[in-house]
């Protein structure tokens, strides 16, 4: 640590550490356009300049390395006189076309022109104009002449989200921000370009002249989608969501969200809403009132237990529900005398786990980003946990080894120092070899032994750079967990990690895949699996399917074949925000979206964030946690009298005071005792492409407009 | 001494050859040059390579008892801060300097680059160098890269003059082939490879940043400074960047010795310096004088002012210099230390002579138009001031001007002055600065009655 003056007063500062640091930790702003804490230095806005002592021009404080006994002045006539005189040419060529503008109110050009432009300009000669860009559904460029290239999203592609799909082509006036040749923007991370642009260049397309930023009312939320548990604004007006941008959180997303989290918010908005109870009477779908429609699904459940037993009744449920909703489902079909309840629709493998075995990371999200050794196996990393990746490609450009097994090599936008190819079938061969290379290499006993004797290349540099390094991790993808040898897969990855050093852990899937473990919301001894659940039981034996905030057709790995078998039942009740199972389901039940409805969820390293509504809920819809909980009441069962979304919480929730707001870590672990069977898999792997993760990505109209969303050409076994 | 038609002649019988006059004085880089004579062997026979044989201890001089054959790496640095030698390209920095700058015991790759990009408006003198004697520069870049321990080093040449590269890569090819470059120079343990590099010819890559990002290959826009080439240039690694001039002159001051190079100028501005003199001058070309030559002497051997009309202002080193007028650049002497004293610099050696026919507002009109179209676009303030200042100078031409504009025209200069990431926002500021300063009457003229002061051009 050194120590500088600051306009008077004294500041430690890092060595090497810029001037812009010292002054972000002292907590003396200095004006700035292109400087971003997360992004290298391009020092080209020059708004930072400031007066350094000994110095005879004023200098940019992002690139001015701090050195012992420098004085700073932020403030003194040579930097404000240079600050106004860059804002006076920022402004110049600028449109002012503020009162239209999307960014008017929350723009940093127009903030700082209040402090360092004049009232009027002296610039009197024509305004440059730049031509109009379209590139594609999310981002609007319709503005470019509001641009200052300060080249952050061009930084932000080429750092953050590993393509360069921005750049500036031309010089001087010329200059302009662009794709190349005309392309799209294809980034599933492309909207944080928008919260970065600290103009109106870049700006959201969906919220496009829908609402002046000050109207907003800015609530806090956790995105229901993977398993990051990204944290939200979201901006709300007139009790209807408008747009939703990232919370900062360092230990989470940082500053960053997908565009899955950021733009699914236009599904809640959708004409697909269901805003009513409905039930089919003769085949036809009529809209009742709450009191018929959930007298119907207690009469029916009553009836069908007297009928054919407590076993003949299920329920598949969401692993993107709440964890209040996931609570109260596994105790209504607990209840009922019934173990059938599963969130794995997509999981072709259901070895038991125990209670204290809850699959989850293995490590922190954060620790994603200074890792020197990764092995991802089974994972579309990028378009899996857009988020996680972008830590692992932060990793990577600080020198992480990152190897992967899987079916085809997709484009993480990263370099990959080995990828192993494989047919999904054989993974578990795969990861033996890499196993058995370890073994030779450490001179141990391999834990099973390889048909070929010896490992391939490739798997050799994947244990050559497994035992390498420090900070490594082993993370199984959405199509590992799915996998149907899914436990040899993980026993194995847990043999290479105790033999390397290495953390073990799942990329779940979902929001809250690890709440719904906590919440035991599968099955113990004796229950149906989601497999067999999908099949309509053992030999038909599943007469009644409580369906929450799931589309099997869509949601499991059974497809459409689902949608027949689970016709077959007496009874099919759907509990859905939107109108979906039309085709199936006896009756449906409007339930809150994750925007109208307290909550909780659980991501993948544990982390149990809870949110509250931030709108009323629309129409009739009633919150999931209160509809099951009056269900519970109407079955005559115990333990549905709590009065609160936070009390069905901190039932299954004891304070945790160890780690607060975490899963005790003592219920966290992915050891297996299961043998590792090397036969190939008999099922094709099931994992869902990024925009038909769950059922508001499959509705949100912009996002189904990217080129993601477009039906993949190589991945094989994706649903829908 | 040559007349004006006979080196017109010339010009029709070989194009743009314009060094190949008598009238250069005490020519050590342009010496000799006769168009034809560019070839190893007529370098050869120029005493050419000889300076290397020295360094290398070949050159078959008696050897001190005790002491090893040739130079040492800190003596030929020396010999080059003895002799004053200043760089060539602009800024005029000490070379001798630049070259201790160079971490000796660097682990990894160090590259010399020759900055070649020779783009500054009026400048011509580094084409006619890499095209008459190309051999100078491998030379010169050889011992430069032998002082500073450089294995790998590029020539990164202008993009517009192809004929150059062409011949600079043929010289290259003779060079390998006779064993001067390459692995185990003449024989010894000694290692350099010299490539060249053909630029694009944007006139910002003459910047030494932009000029190492270009040849990594990317778009070329200067970088911020700190950190300098000197410790983070070319792919990261240390760097050192001359001019070619620069390099064209280290192998005179090797074998003649420093002192000599600095006794053929004037103290702190030893040897040489190449005028490329353009404008009203009965014999525009290349010469080659010692520093400290007066003014009028290199207008009078340029043939004195075309028409014998009457000397109005001089751009003394390069667009981007300040102007000077009549009065005070006739009492200059030709070296850097001097025309800083007047006001302006001396550049690369661009020596732009206005006559009393010349319309300062037109000729700023130019030079602003220059700046605002080679102006990468990256900083803001020369992005957008340098497009401001053109369109006001344009104004005023056209006869659009304010009474005000004059002023205004200042205070944008100032604005971008010392603001910018590189050089070139005071490169466009500079000219706008002195063109009013000198010469504001003029461009108050131009407001008041929508026209020139001058008469109609010539």
């Amino acid at each position: 640590m050194i120590e500088i003056e600051l306009d008077g007063k004294k500041v430690e500062a890092k060595e090497g550490s810029m001037i812009m640091h010292a002054a972000d930790n002292a907590g003396t702003y200095i004006p700035h356009f292109c400087y971003h804490k997360k992004l290298s230095i391009a020092a080209n806005c020059r708004m930072c300049l400031v007066d350094v002592e000994k110095m005879p021009k004023p200098m940019p404080a992002c690139a001015t390395p701090v050195s012992q006994g420098m004085i700073v002045r932020t403030k003194s006539d040579k930097a404000i006189k240079a600050q106004q005189s860059v804002m006076e040419f920022l402004l110049i060529n600028h449109p002012l076309d503020c009162p239209i503008c999307d960014q008017g109110g929350e723009c940093q050009l127009q903030d700082l022109a209040v402090g360092y432009g004049g009232s009027a300009s002296r610039y009197e000669e024509e305004k440059r104009v730049v031509a109009v860009k379209d590139v594609g559904p999310l981002i609007s460029m319709q503005e470019m002449s509001r641009c200052i290239h300060c080249t952050r999203c061009v930084r932000f592609g080429q750092e953050v989200a590993g393509v360069m799909e921005l750049g500036m082509s031309h010089r001087g006036e010329h200059a302009e921000i662009e794709t190349f040749i005309g392309h799209s923007i294809d980034s599933e991370l492309s909207g944080n370009m928008i919260d970065i642009c600290p103009v109106g260049a870049l700006t959201s397309k969906p919220f496009r002249y829908s609402a002046r930023t000050w109207e907003l009312s800015r609530r806090k939320s956790i995105s229901p989608h993977d398993s990051t548990g990204a944290n939200l604004i979201v901006q709300v007006k007139g009790n209807k969501v408008l747009r939703v941008v990232p919370l900062e959180n360092e230990a989470v997303n940082e500053c960053w969200i997908a565009d899955r989290d950021r733009f699914s918010y236009e599904a809640l908005n959708s004409d697909e809403r269901l805003t009513a109870p409905m039930v089919k009477q003769g085949g036809v779908w009529k809209t009742v009132d709450w009191q018929t429609a959930l007298e119907y699904v207690a009469n029916g459940l009553k009836q069908i237990k007297t009928d054919h037993g407590a076993k003949s009744i299920g329920a598949l449920v969401s692993p993107h529900s709440t964890l209040e909703e996931l609570t109260l489902a596994a105790s209504l079909v607990r209840g009922l005398g019934s173990e059938n309840i599963d969130y794995r629709l997509r999981n072709a493998e259901f070895s038991p786990s125990g209670p204290s075995e809850i699959r989850w990371l293995g490590t922190s999200i954060a620790s994603l980003s200074k890792l020197q050794r990764v092995l991802i196996i089974g994972s579309d990393l990028r378009k899996d946990h857009p988020l996680f990746a972008l830590r692992i490609r932060h990793s990577g450009r600080v020198g992480c080894s990152v190897n992967a097994i899987n079916s085809v090599a997709s484009d993480w936008a990263m370099p990959v120092a080995n990828t192993l190819i494989s047919d999904s079938r054989n993974w578990a061969q795969a990861l033996a070899e890499v196993a058995s290379a370890v073994a030779v290499e450490k001179g141990v006993v391999a834990p099973v032994a390889v048909a070929s004797e010896v490992a391939g290349d490739i798997a050799k540099a994947i244990a050559k750079s497994l035992l390498g390094g420090e900070r490594k991790a082993i993370l199984l993808g959405n199509a590992a967990a799915h996998h149907g040898k899914a436990t040899s897969l993980l026993a194995l990855a847990n043999w290479i990690g105790e033999h390397t050093g290495a953390s073990v852990g799942y990329l779940t899937e979902a929001a809250n895949t690890v709440g719904a473990q906590f919440a035991n919301a599968m099955p113990r001894a004796g229950g149906l699996n989601a497999a067999q659940m999908l099949a309509g039981g053992v030999d038909g034996s599943l007469k009644a399917v409580v369906l929450l905030n799931t589309e099997p057709e869509f949601d499991s790995s059974a497809g459409a074949a689902a949608a027949q078998a689970l016709g077959t039942c007496q009874m099919v009740v759907t509990l859905s925000p939107f109108k979906a199972n039309m085709a199936f389901s006896d009756v449906l039940l409007p339930i809150a979206p994750f925007t109208e409805t307290p909550g909780t969820f659980v991501n993948a390293e544990g982390r149990v964030q809870s949110f509250h509504a931030v709108v009323k809920p629309l129409g009739e819809t009633r919150p999931g946690w209160k509809v099951l909980r009056v269900l519970g009441n109407m079955l005559g069962l115990a333990g549905f009298d709590s009065e609160s979304a936070q009390d069905v919480a901190a039932q299954v929730l004891k304070p945790n005071e160890a780690a607060p707001g975490h899963l005790p870590s003592a219920v966290l672990s992915n050891a297996t005792s299961a043998t590792v069977d090397l036969a190939p898999s008999t099922n094709a792997v099931v994992s869902a492409s990024i925009y038909q993760l769950d059922g508001i990505v499959r509705r949100a109209a912009s996002l189904q407009l990217t080129a993601d969303a477009k039906p993949p050409a190589a991945r094989e076994g994706v649903a829908a | 001494m040559t007349t004006a038609s006979q080196v017109l002649a010339q010009f029709a019988a070989n194009g743009v050859e314009t060094c190949f006059h008598g009238r250069h004085i005490n020519p050590q880089i342009y010496a000799d040059l006769n168009g034809s004579n560019w070839r190893l062997k007529d370098y050869e026979a120029r005493g050419g390579y000889q300076a290397l044989r020295k360094i290398l201890g070949q050159d078959g001089a008696p050897v001190e008892d005790g002491k090893a054959a040739g130079m040492t790496q800190d003596q030929v640095i020396a010999v080059v801060k003895e002799s004053a030698l200043r760089g060539r390209g602009g800024a005029g920095f000490p070379t001798g300097l630049k070259w201790s700058f160079m971490p000796r015991q660097f682990p990894g790759q160090k590259y010399l680059v020759c900055n070649s990009d020779e783009g500054e408006p009026g400048t011509c003198k580094d084409r006619d160098i890499l095209q008459f004697n190309p051999h100078i520069v491998i030379e010169g870049m050889i011992i430069a890269a032998y002082a500073m321990g450089i294995s790998v080093g590029y020539n990164y040449i202008h993009g517009e003059i192809f004929a150059s590269y062409d011949r600079f890569e043929e010289a290259l090819d003779e060079a390998r082939a006779a064993g001067y470059l390459g692995d185990n120079i003449l024989g010894s343990t000694y290692t350099f490879q010299l490539h060249a590099f053909h630029g694009f010819g944007a006139y910002i890559c003459g910047e030494e940043t932009a000029l190492l990002e270009s040849l990594e290959g990317k778009k070329g826009q200067p970088r911020f400074k700190p950190p300098f080439p000197a410790s983070f240039g070319m792919y990261g690694k240390p760097t050192t960047i001359n001019n070619t001039e620069t390099f064209a002159a280290v192998p005179w001051i090797i074998r003649n010795g420093g002192a000599a190079y600095l006794a053929c100028g004037k103290p702190n501005n030893g040897g040489t310096k190449i005028y490329s003199v353009s404008g009203d001058v009965e014999l525009p070309g290349n010469y080659e004088v010692p520093l400290g030559t007066p003014f009028s002497k290199l207008l009078e051997i340029a043939g004195g002012v075309r028409k014998g009309r009457k000397l109005k202002a001089v751009i003394p080193g390069g667009s981007s210099a300040p102007i000077l007028p009549a009065d005070i650049m006739m009492g200059c002497t030709m070296d850097y230390d001097s025309i800083a004293k007047a006001g302006s610099m001396l550049g690369s050696g661009a020596v732009i002579v206005l006559d009393d026919s010349r319309c300062m507002v037109k000729s700023l009109q130019r030079l602003s138009y220059f700046y605002m179209h080679e102006s990468c676009g990256q900083c803001t303030p020369c992005r957008e001031g340098t497009g401001w200042l053109s369109r006001m100078v344009d104004r005023i031409e056209v006869g659009h001007g304010r009474p005000s504009d004059m002023d205004l025209l200042n205070s944008v200069a100032d604005n971008i002055m010392g603001r910018t990431i590189c050089a070139l926002g005071d490169a466009a500021a500079l000219p706008v600065r002195s063109m009013i300063k000198h010469f504001r009457h003029e461009f108050e003229h131009h407001v008041e009655h929508k026209t020139c002061m001058v008469p109609a051009y010539v």
